[in-house]
């Protein structure tokens, strides 16, 4: 196997784990709860609504 | 031709949310609880998922963590298997910008001293996506999300002049910032149908981070050095501007493979390959 796609391989097991040490943490509850809401700070215009 | 109708898929896909558009309202639903691999703001109404530079930002900014393992193993997971792929092939701003360059005006290449300008994402990375939502934050100890707030066209146009459209009582909250981020908008736009991609390749962080994956992204171009004569036609085919058949893991390569089929000796691959090229006799034979 190339040294490449060990190398990419690792990033990509390390990735898995942190998403689901991420989830575990309940990071995506947070990242939720920003995307529903309509972030006018975000678009320039002014606070969360 | 193909790329373009990968490219306006996934634009649809990402953005299928039509009654938004409609309604001035954002999608709330369980697909918000992942990122999508290119950069799409969260609050356009067409919206389905999360834009992963929004979202490490919302997640830095919080008083609760600090440091993001979902967003940024998210990041980590798309820019691990494809890399600038992503640029190239899925997001949709990058889409937007392409379509503009289309207009039939002068066109202007970055070289020289110019293409030093690519640095100032690594920059825009660095501190408005990491440092000012981790230390500048509220009395209730939340960061703001800076890139967004202060640069992000696709935020722009993707969301505030959609919304806007729809509700004009969001007039209301009009102010400089507003008008600072119009600028930046109409810079980008205008400058789009000059320069190919300004945006991915000057101000884009997530550019940046799938840049620093390029070199080892599961996806790769390659560049046989036995067929390579080194004629430079890649090159001139490139818009970016870039030397393939030296660097073929250069950070600002998007991917978009319209250099293979120029190269008179079939030098130049891409794809996902697991095993490396089996020697050539003569090797095999010293």
């Amino acid at each position: 196997m190339k040294r490449k796609t060990i190398y990419g391989m690792s990033i990509i097991i390390i990735a898995v784990g942190m998403i689901i040490f991420g989830i575990f943490r309940e990071e995506a509850v947070d990242v939720f709860n920003k995307a529903i809401r309509i972030c006018l700070e975000c678009i320039g215009i002014g606070w969360l609504l | 031709m193909k790329r373009k109708i990968v490219q306006a898929f996934s634009a649809i896909i990402t953005n299928a949310n039509i009654q938004g558009f409609l309604k001035g309202t954002i999608y709330k639903g369980k697909f918000k609880n992942i990122c999508v691999p290119g950069l799409n703001c969260y609050s356009c109404p067409g919206a389905l998922g999360s834009c992963p530079i929004g979202s490490l930002q919302a997640v830095l900014g919080s008083y609760k963590y600090k440091i993001s393992f979902y967003v940024s193993g998210l990041i980590l997971l798309f820019g691990g298997l494809l890399g600038r792929w992503i640029c190239g092939w899925l997001c949709p701003f990058g889409l937007l910008q392409e379509l503009l360059y289309k207009i039939p005006i002068k066109k202007v290449k970055l070289k020289g001293n110019l293409q030093k300008l690519r640095w100032i994402k690594y920059v825009v990375l660095a501190v408005f996506v990491i440092i000012l939502p981790l230390f500048v934050t509220n009395i209730a100890g939340y960061g703001s999300p800076a890139f967004c707030k202060y640069i992000c066209p696709a935020g722009t146009i993707e969301a505030a002049l959609p919304l806007i459209l729809a509700d004009s009582s969001l007039l209301l909250g009009v102010g400089w910032l507003f008008f600072l981020k119009v600028s930046i908008a109409l810079a980008v736009v205008i400058s789009s149908m000059i320069i190919f991609r300004p945006f991915c390749r000057i101000l884009c962080p997530l550019g940046a981070i799938y840049g620093w994956l390029n070199k080892i992204s599961l996806y790769q171009m390659e560049i046989d050095t036995d067929l390579c004569t080194s004629c430079g036609r890649c090159q001139e085919q490139c818009k970016l501007d870039i030397e393939i058949y030296k660097n073929p893991t250069s950070a600002e390569c998007i991917r978009c493979g319209e250099c293979i089929p120029v190269c008179p000796t079939q030098a130049i691959t891409s794809g996902i390959k697991f095993r490396k090229k089996p020697q050539s006799t003569e090797d095999k034979i010293i």
